[in-house]
């Protein structure tokens, strides 16, 4: 019987594993040096703010592995023998394999800052950076202050686990606006306020320059480069992105870039070796994506199709129209098909934003055809399939605000604002358009 | 702020010790009047029990309830015992010990408790109310902007089944055994209400009126704490408001007003079978010889659980009826609020979830068809099974224990829908509409899930949302109450209840959407589907 290995229980590793269960009979073994059982990642804050216990991550019962024959195994891979088909432990035991899956994910960035291993400094990504948060930062009385240094999800989500603490929180952003590498004006702007509202000291378009220790090798401050401002600190969340994990892969025959090189199946330069999900490396981006995408739909993307290749069924990685998702603290993001930070040649945005301040939606749009591209909406749930339907048909905008009330997913009773939002466009293009009150038909098309 | 909670909290435990600690309290004392009225009052043929009673209580002072009705129910077992032997059966007193104490305790009652009602009213319910409300309202400004707060709730003792909710869990246990097997212990909180109940329906205070009482208020003072913490969120907001409606006036106001005006009294939302006696003889006797209401009332009944219900479910889910009608839902999602994430969420707990709720509905059931085979025929047994030993069975295990005891009794420890889930027969049936022939779902949006548990965990019925989510597929289960939580804490805007066709309400997935796996087999798969 066919061996096949996959290392890393994430996402993608986890769904791979899974759905060649499902299409085979073939052996599974899924390495982690991480954790004995698949978890969420994403859902690591909720444990440290006290919304669920650690087993509630856990997706799957922990019977369900040996029912489908998923044997699990907790080990360290020092070092992939390609030649041999073997992969060698930190403590030196070695287990053999036929087809090797490596998703081993990401690591968070460090840039060599002065300071940036001291005890303290730490980054948000794996189940034991969680468990040394809950041990630098128990209390405001351990933690007087943290510094997060690094303006994405994580840090955003780093400074909302501590404030539930009541630690005070500075974030440090080296942008002059928040995620605005991602995000256009408006809502990055609109962010900003939200981060500042929850009292979190934002401080954006500075540097870390260093971190300094209190001669214990404990963190005791950091200096923005910058001002040369020194603020005192128990804690530095180190959240400047993440990379591909995969430094054990240095002395092996397996071709690296910055990831894990692939092609578009997913196939790496040696032929039973495959990678998916955060360490994988596209040699060239996919429809508009990065070749490196470290994001959950993606890992999971990655591991359904593998899985079909491995089972005999070669398939193409193709990942359909891009979306994504996110929380802001109390905000809640979605986004469909593409909206850039800035549009991109022949491309232009229209932006509403409610009075409150905590929703908005932003289209963009091909200037000359109208041809519709994509949405971000903000405090605004919106229906998967209606955008995914709609991008794939090459609808206009007029057609999509036209029909906004067909993709609104808020719970019912919301406030809904979908003539709010036309009006304003209307009165923008001098359009006429009228909104459609909701239609089952259309939604199941 | 934290220091009007914390004195708030002081002044519940302060309101709920007097509470307490009155049932300890009073005098009691039986003149030989009250007695010989009593005996009158209930048409009692024992001469033996009278003298029984004058010899034991007639003025004599109790110093407090259970000295008192114990004196009571020994001259009652006394006199049972000699009647039985001589085989006079008329003569024998069948009501239970413990009601027949109350009863007359409740006619015996002197001294503090009793000359001070209002006071103690006061003290108890009235300081209650305060000091929950300023436990409760801080929380507008405590938990910051609207949104999702369920922060350090695995933190806490009180809803992460630590000693506080243990302590919470037996305080209630013995609440609910005393209401419903030693009311006589309970005789001095009726007092409190008697003004109250006096107003309402002409009569004094019932330990079935204690219960209805506190019920509305904790629902109310829960409710505004509901109202706070899920304040973004409207559906949560209209859903409350229901629940508090249908509990003040439909289960409270309305059966009390009844019986002032010599109706019977009646729940006109509480439908069989959870509301269990309903074909019970007694009660189609009291409703056939109460005129023009009293059938309004039979019909109605039946009506409402052949047509109505599941009408509604159909159109809605069966959430129109456990999370915006009913009481014992109200009460769930109240006061029972803070313990939803306590539910098991195992297979195992599904799968004995499934055998005891329906086992539940068919016991329901083949108690009510020996009743009425009973009722119509003259029998007292249909299939060997005796019409008295299986309605007292039902009520035993079902009404009292499940209902009561475990149902709310448990909240703390293993969630606030334990009977719902578990035991409500109504539910069940509900449940089985919902499943196979209804309007409602809850739809997963596309491939938006990110695993995180959010969901499941706070689900009070124990399914595993999450399961369905991650896998794209929409959650059809019998179980839904519909309470919207899950949607609510989603931090991806995975989910939402809705009402819609039921062609595509059930959809499987191979591959979630945003992987265009192989566009020619998607395409077709799609057309399968629709």
């Amino acid at each position: 019987m066919e061996h096949v290995v996959i290392i890393g229980n994430g996402i993608s590793g986890i769904t791979a594993a899974r759905h060649i269960r499902k299409l085979s009979d073939k052996k599974i073994t899924v390495v982690s040096a991480e954790t004995d059982y698949f978890f969420s990642r994403t859902a690591l804050m909720y444990i440290y703010m006290g919304h669920m216990k650690f087993e509630h991550t856990q997706p799957y019962e922990n019977w369900f592995w040996k029912k489908n024959r998923i044997d699990l195994k907790k080990g360290y891979v020092a070092h992939v023998d390609t030649a041999a088909n073997e992969l060698h432990f930190a403590d030196k035991s070695t287990l053999s394999y036929d087809k090797l899956i490596i998703a081993t994910g990401s690591k968070p960035n460090k840039f060599g800052w002065p300071g940036q291993d001291l005890n303290g400094a730490q980054g948000l990504y794996s189940k034991q950076d969680l468990d040394m948060l809950e041990k630098n930062a128990p209390d405001n009385k351990t933690c007087k202050r943290a510094v997060i240094v690094g303006g994405g999800l994580i840090g955003i989500e780093m400074a909302e686990m501590l404030l539930t603490r009541d630690i005070p929180v500075t974030f440090l952003v080296r942008e002059d606006s928040f995620w605005n590498g991602v995000l256009p004006p408006g809502e990055s702007d609109m962010i900003n306020r939200h981060i500042r509202e929850h009292h979190i000291d934002l401080r954006l378009g500075v540097n870390l320059k260093e971190i300094n220790d209190d001669g214990k090798g404990n963190v005791k401050s950091i200096v923005i480069a910058e001002t040369g401002e020194e603020i005192e600190c128990n804690v530095v969340g180190l959240t400047a992105g993440v990379s591909p994990n995969i430094d054990f892969l240095k002395a092996s025959n397996i071709e690296i870039g910055r990831g894990v090189k692939v092609n578009r199946f997913l196939e790496t330069n040696v032929s039973n070796v495959y990678a998916i999900g955060d360490c994988a490396e596209q040699h060239e981006g996919i429809n508009q994506r990065r070749p490196i995408e470290a994001v959950w739909y993606t890992g999971r993307m990655m591991g359904e199709t593998l899985a079909r290749t491995i089972c005999g069924t070669p398939t193409k990685y193709s990942p359909g129209h891009w979306f994504n998702s996110a929380k802001f603290l109390d905000i809640e993001y979605q986004t469909y098909g593409w909206v850039w930070a800035q549009p991109k040649d022949g491309e232009t945005n229209f932006y509403w934003e409610h009075a409150d301040g905590n929703k908005c939606i932003n289209i963009n749009f091909n200037k000359n055809t109208n041809k519709f591209i994509g949405i971000n909406t903000f405090g605004i749930r919106m229906r998967h399939e209606i955008f995914d339907r709609w991008l794939t048909e090459e609808q206009t905008v007029d057609y999509v605000l036209e029909h906004l009330k067909d993709a609104n997913f808020d719970p019912e009773f919301y406030s809904q604002y979908e003539k709010e939002i036309v009006t304003k466009y209307n009165s923008e293009n001098n359009k006429q358009i009228k909104v459609k009150s909701k239609s089952w038909k259309r939604i199941f098309a | 702020m934290k220091a009007i909670k914390y004195t708030g909290l002081a002044i519940f435990i302060a309101a709920l010790s007097i509470f307490t600690a009155i049932l300890f309290l009073g005098e009691f004392s039986a003149s030989k009047e009250t007695v010989s009225k009593f005996i009158n009052d209930n048409g009692i043929k024992s001469e033996l029990l009278e003298k029984e009673l004058q010899q034991t209580v007639t003025d004599k002072n109790f110093t407090s309830p259970f000295t008192f009705s114990s004196a009571v129910r020994s001259a009652l077992e006394k006199s049972n015992n000699v009647h039985k032997e001589k085989q006079e059966w008329d003569k024998v007193i069948w009501k239970k010990p413990h009601t027949f104490g109350f009863e007359l305790a409740k006619k015996s009652g002197k001294g503090f408790v009793v000359e001070n009602q209002g006071l103690l009213w006061w003290l108890t319910f009235g300081l209650g109310i305060i000091g929950a409300l300023l436990f409760i309202l801080p929380n507008l400004i405590l938990l910051g902007k609207p949104g999702i707060k369920n922060d350090h709730i695995y933190h806490n003792a009180a809803t992460n089944r630590g000693w506080i909710a243990w302590g919470v869990l037996v305080y209630l246990v013995v609440f609910y055994l005393l209401l419903y097997f030693a009311p006589d212990y309970v005789v001095n909180w009726t007092f409190i209400l008697d003004p109250i109940s006096k107003a309402l329906n002409g009569g004094p205070a019932s330990q079935w009126f204690v219960y209805g009482f506190l019920y509305c208020t904790i629902m109310i003072v829960m409710g505004v704490r509901m109202y706070i913490k899920y304040r973004h969120n409207k559906y949560q907001i209209m859903r409350t408001t229901s629940v508090l409606f249908f509990q003040i006036v439909f289960a409270f106001l309305i059966p009390e007003i009844m019986t002032s005006l010599n109706m019977p009294g009646y729940d006109f939302k509480n439908a069989f079978p959870l509301d269990y006696d309903f074909f019970f003889e007694w009660n189609i006797d009291a409703l056939t010889s109460s005129g023009g209401i009293g059938i309004f009332i039979l019909v109605w009944g039946i009506v409402l659980t052949l047509v109505v219900v599941p009408l509604m479910v159909y159109f809605f889910g069966k959430r129109w009826y456990c999370s915006w009608v009913c009481g014992c839902g109200g009460l769930a999602e109240t006061l029972g609020d803070p313990y939803r994430q306590n539910s098991n969420k195992s297979l195992l707990a599904w799968k004995t979830e499934r055998w005891i709720i329906h086992g539940v509905l068919a016991f329901s059931l083949i108690m009510t068809l020996v009743t009425l085979y009973c009722y119509f025929s003259g029998a007292d047994s249909f299939i060997g099974i005796k019409s008295q030993w299986i309605k007292d069975t039902y009520s035993f295990f079902i009404g009292a224990w499940f209902a009561g005891v475990i149902g709310t009794g448990f909240y703390p420890i293993f969630g606030n829908r334990t009977w719902c889930r578990f035991g409500c027969p109504l539910a069940a049936y509900l449940g089985l509409v919902q499943r196979f022939k209804s309007r409602f779902r809850i739809t997963t949006n596309g491939g938006q899930c990110i695993s995180c548990g959010n969901c499941s965990t706070y689900c009070e019925q124990g399914i595993d949302v999450r399961a369905y989510a991650q896998k794209g597929e929409n959650i059809v289960r019998s179980s839904c109450v519909g309470c919207g939580i899950c949607s609510a804490v989603c931090p991806r805007g995975v989910l939402k209840l809705e009402n819609g066709p039921e062609e595509g309400r059930i959809n499987p997935t191979e591959v979630l959407l945003g992987n265009d796996v192989d566009l020619i087999e998607l395409a077709k798969q799609n057309k399968k589907a629709s």
